[in-house]
């Protein structure tokens, strides 16, 4: 293993190796298939480690969902008692995955194989849904029950032919993230750009697959009608990108972000898969028609990876839609820019293959470092979807919420005692 | 009742929409209102809020569909024009000044390229840590901050001499360089006088006469109140003394202070002694001895320390003059027969003429009955005047004409005129003859005179004139001139390079601290950046502490 005369010469290590990464989308296949530990019961979901009973309701009602998607029991009466008593619970990441909201995913469900090209490791994810009664806010039913499996066995499938046919074995993910961000995609909560040029790279490869004539419509219909099917892409491309990053193994660079909607979780580079939680922080919500504060599910998921990779907040600049609710949200453009100058403050780098035309091509920020995060104050700032306290409601609003400080300060204080440094004063 | 409005194939971003149905929902008479494209998932979260209607169900995804629940219809009516309303563009509200803001030194210093002067307005508990990093990084420290140990001071101070730069306060209220206003400061003019002063009003009342008189300043450099105390020894007031001796902008150097301690005074003093610029000194409650000793030149009051150093200087709209040793002359031609009486007295006492037959200066008094024999007085008459003035542009040893402009009532109607029209001749042949020669007047006037007092200061300006605002003053003026042809040639230590260019070229400048301090240089074109400062880690001594570790 390399060693480092600093954390500086560690961090410069490890944005090099995001910079360098180079996520491909390979494959579709059941979760059970890369995840072996998803052959038993276990569910895996968003954030940190977190008992059944702990989690907030539509993650709970999403958990009960999976139980009964995977026939583990027939009612949901008996698959909330199975959740609480027999199955096992895992954080995502803790298996190479992510997963959007509560990040409910067990073996049957079919994810995202995402490989890093230059470090030839991967990372999964379950797809994108598409809106209203789906399992990631919780609802689970006959209908939710087939959508799945059409994701599974007609879109899944579809795609896993289809990503045979591009000339590299799959489809690269960096131009897509590269055009987006020049198109107004922040990746977390504007997704649309890249959820268009992905179904530009993807329709003419799946119309050669020979799907029959009803299917191929159906999936073309779901992806042209889906703006965010590309979400749950960015964040596996994510994860692939920081498990590579963290593999440095030293330095204060955050490679993950998340949340289970109780707590919020990061972990370092130099101190390996620790985590450091804190309370989360509240809501700055913009809500749809009828839903207030009081409606609003705390801060879930796993999408705060998006952060952590650079995009998200970080880059409201880039993002004309995102800037009319980061800052005061009166601001405009220049509230924007201050707002992604600020973020600038607690990065390590630039990305240079990723410039951003509305700021001076000055490149996506690369490798929040806690130090920073610690010694200005300046907290990561993510944007994010919200969703109803309730399961089976689903998504209220679009909000913003800041990283919460004390996880950096606890990972401050852990580099420092794994250097063997006492706190003074 | 449900109203609704579709408005067809209008698309706008949904994060815009939601923003434009908060705004709306405020508004009297609506009880809940929604603004959305007419997409299917749309459609479905009107439904599940009440808010459905034919037309919604009919709308198309590329139709903005505006739908509320309203207490009667004139309110539904309203809404449409409410919505073009807020969709119509509006400058942001937040009116940004256009300042660049950092909310580290590494990046308000990124920002800049390079930063040369930090402005310094931060608790006075954080500030030797900061002061530290700007010394750091070679640049120079502006402290408007108190409460700064003495130890501080003197650590700081000592380091940055050793760097070359200059560490203005702590507890600095005022300063200008090159124009640009530090801390407090006034708008005065640009000019040739530089200021050292370790008081911060003491250094605005001098600037604010200077300004008054007709001068100007070239920079003012503030030191703290504590500089000139035994512990600091005058540090920055003498770093400041030989910046400013070296300074192509400054003729003139003040110094405004209380009084020094005794052994911080006789080196302060001894310095401004051998400076190559004269030096007013003002130490507030110091009894004066002399006027003059050497090289420094004493006031007793502030307004006194500006008036003496604009009779130096010159005033802001005087020409530079360069002379040649040989020239050492002054020639006074007079038309008033007191003011030439004062005129030879105050050169015979500034010059130390008594009963030296050595000198060729001469003060002429054209109304004497000597050369009005046969003539009109000189007042009426210029002519007797301006005929003898080729002379004294000719004779290669003269250095200054000096001569009194008299109007009112009875007067010339345009002395000035008469003046200026042979001052340019005689300027013309004496440049032509690779010399110069100082021509310095003063006015005898009111602004409600015939000639108009500032109308005839402004004719002899333009000829080239140096306009003093009395007769002692120009008398005086005069005789700096000559003076400064004497001056000490002792050799200073070179000026460090970083203090050079601060005062030589355009300072880049970060703002640390308070805001409005950055307001005023953004206005001037200046190059700044606000450094939006917080305490390193909000202030956790343990966290600041791990930071430094892991730093």
């Amino acid at each position: 293993m390399a060693t480092y005369s600093s954390i500086d010469q560690a961090n410069a290590a490890v944005a090099q190796r995001i910079i360098d990464a180079q996520p491909r989308l390979v494959d579709v296949v059941p979760a059970k298939t890369v995840i072996p530990a998803l052959e038993g019961r276990l569910i895996l979901h968003a954030g940190p480690p977190i008992a059944f009973e702990d989690m907030p309701d539509p993650v709970q009602g999403a958990a009960i969902g999976a139980t009964l998607f995977e026939g583990w029991a027939q009612d949901e009466e008996s698959a909330r008692r199975m959740c609480s008593e027999e199955i096992q619970f895992a954080p995502n990441n803790d298996f190479r995955a992510v997963g959007a909201m509560g990040g409910i995913l067990t073996g049957s469900i079919p994810v995202f194989v995402v490989d890093n090209a230059t470090d030839g490791n991967r990372a999964y994810t379950s797809m994108h849904e598409g809106e209203g009664k789906v399992l990631r806010f919780g609802v689970y039913d006959q209908a939710v029950g087939d959508h799945l499996v059409w994701m599974r066995d007609v879109l899944g499938a579809g795609l896993s032919e289809a990503l045979k046919l591009f000339p590299d074995g799959g489809l690269a993910v960096n131009p897509i993230l590269a055009q987006a961000v020049t198109m107004g995609d922040d990746f977390h909560v504007r997704i649309t750009a890249a959820s268009s040029l992905m179904f530009r790279e993807l329709a003419p490869k799946l119309v050669r697959v020979g799907m029959p004539q009803e299917q191929i419509e159906s999936v073309l219909d779901f992806l042209a009608g889906n703006v965010n099917f590309f979400l749950t892409l960015g964040m596996a491309s994510g994860k692939a990108t920081l498990d590579a990053a963290a593999t440095v193994n030293a330095g204060s660079v955050v490679t993950c972000m998340t949340r289970n909607g109780r707590e919020f979780a990061i972990r370092v580079s130099g101190l390996g898969d620790r985590w450091f939680t804190g309370p989360e922080e509240e809501l700055d919500t913009l809500y749809f028609p009828g839903f207030t504060d009081a409606d609003a599910c705390p801060d879930t998921g796993d999408s705060a990876i998006v952060e952590a990779y650079g995009f998200g907040g970080l880059v409201s600049v880039a993002a004309p839609a995102v800037q009319q609710m980061v800052g005061t949200g009166e601001g405009g453009f220049a509230e924007a820019l201050a707002t992604s100058e600020e973020q600038a403050e607690i990065v390590v780098t630039h990305n240079p293959n990723m410039p951003i035309p509305n700021w001076d091509f000055k490149g996506v920020p690369v490798g929040i470092d806690i130090r920073k995060v610690v010694s200005t104050g300046i907290a990561p700032l993510i944007t994010t979807a919200v969703m109803h306290k309730e399961a089976g409601i689903g998504m209220v609003g679009i909000g913003k919420v800041r990283a919460s400080m004390p996880c950096f300060t606890s990972a401050l204080e852990a580099l420092a005692d794994a250097r063997g440094i006492t706190p003074t004063a | 009742m449900l109203y609704s409005i579709i408005k067809s194939n209008t698309y706008q971003d949904s994060l815009r929409l939601m923003q434009l149905s908060n705004a709306l929902n405020g508004t009297a008479g609506i009880n809940q209102v929604s603004v959305m494209m007419g997409s299917p998932t749309n459609k479905e979260i009107l439904r599940s809020a009440g808010l459905d209607t034919p037309e919604v169900d009919g709308a198309k995804p590329t139709d903005l569909v505006i739908v509320a629940d309203v207490a009667d219809a004139a309110v539904g009516e309203s809404l449409l024009a409410k919505v073009d309303d807020f969709l119509r563009y509006r400058a942001p509200v937040s009116g940004r000044s256009g300042l660049r803001s950092a909310r580290s030194l590494e990046r308000a210093v990124g920002m800049l390229g390079q930063a040369d002067l930090a402005l310094v307005s931060i608790p006075g508990q954080y500030v030797a840590s900061e002061v530290h990093r700007l010394l750091d990084r070679n640049i120079h420290a502006f402290i408007f901050s108190d409460n700064v140990s003495i130890s501080d001071e003197v650590a700081l101070k000592r380091r940055a001499r050793e760097s070359g730069l200059l560490v203005m306060g702590p507890d600095c209220g005022t300063g200008r360089i090159r124009g640009l206003p530090l801390g407090f400061a006034n708008v005065v003019h640009d000019g040739s006088i530089g200021l050292v002063g370790a008081s911060g009003t003491g250094l605005q009342e001098v600037m604010v006469h200077i300004d008054r008189l007709g001068g100007g300043v070239s920079h003012a450099i503030g030191l703290g109140g504590r500089d000139l105390s035994p512990e600091v020894g005058g540090i920055t007031c003498l770093q400041a003394f030989r910046a400013l001796a070296a300074d192509a902008a400054t003729d003139v150097v003040v110094l405004v202070s209380k009084p020094p301690a005794a052994s911080v005074r006789d080196e302060v003093i001894g310095v401004a002694d051998e400076l190559s610029k004269p030096v007013v000194a003002i130490l507030l409650g110091e009894r004066v001895e002399a006027e003059v000793e050497g090289n420094v030149h004493y006031a007793r009051t502030l307004e006194e320390a500006a008036r003496v150093a604009v009779e130096l200087a010159g005033t802001r709209s005087s020409r530079p003059v360069a002379l040649c040793p040989e020239q050492r002359w002054i020639k006074a031609l007079y038309t008033g027969g007191t003011l030439a009486s004062e005129a030879a007295m105050l050169l015979g006492d500034s010059l130390g003429l008594t009963g030296n037959t050595e000198h060729r200066h001469e003060v002429i008094d054209l109304g004497d009955d000597v050369y009005t024999r046969g003539r009109p007085h000189p007042m009426i008459d210029p002519s007797l005047r301006t005929e003898r003035m080729a002379a004294v542009f000719d004779d290669p040893e003269n250095a200054v004409l000096l001569l009194d402009v008299v109007l009112g009532h009875g007067a010339d109607p345009d002395p000035a005129g008469a003046l200026a029209a042979v001052i340019v001749d005689g300027l013309a042949r004496v440049h032509a003859d690779g010399r110069d020669l100082a021509v310095v007047a003063s006015v005898c006037g009111t602004e409600e005179d015939p000639q108009c007092s500032s109308a005839q200061t402004l004719i002899l300006e333009q000829a080239g004139v140096a306009v003093l605002p009395s007769n002692a003053a120009a008398v005086r003026h005069a005789a700096a001139i000559v003076r400064r042809r004497d001056a000490s040639t002792v050799s200073m230590p070179a000026t460090p390079e970083p203090i050079r260019r601060l005062l030589s070229e355009s300072p880049r400048i970060v703002n640390i601290g308070l805001r409005e301090f950055a307001d005023p240089l953004l206005r001037l074109g200046a190059q700044v950046v606000h450094y939006d400062w917080r305490p390193v880690a909000g202030g956790d001594p343990k966290l600041q502490a791990l930071l430094d570790a892991l730093s």
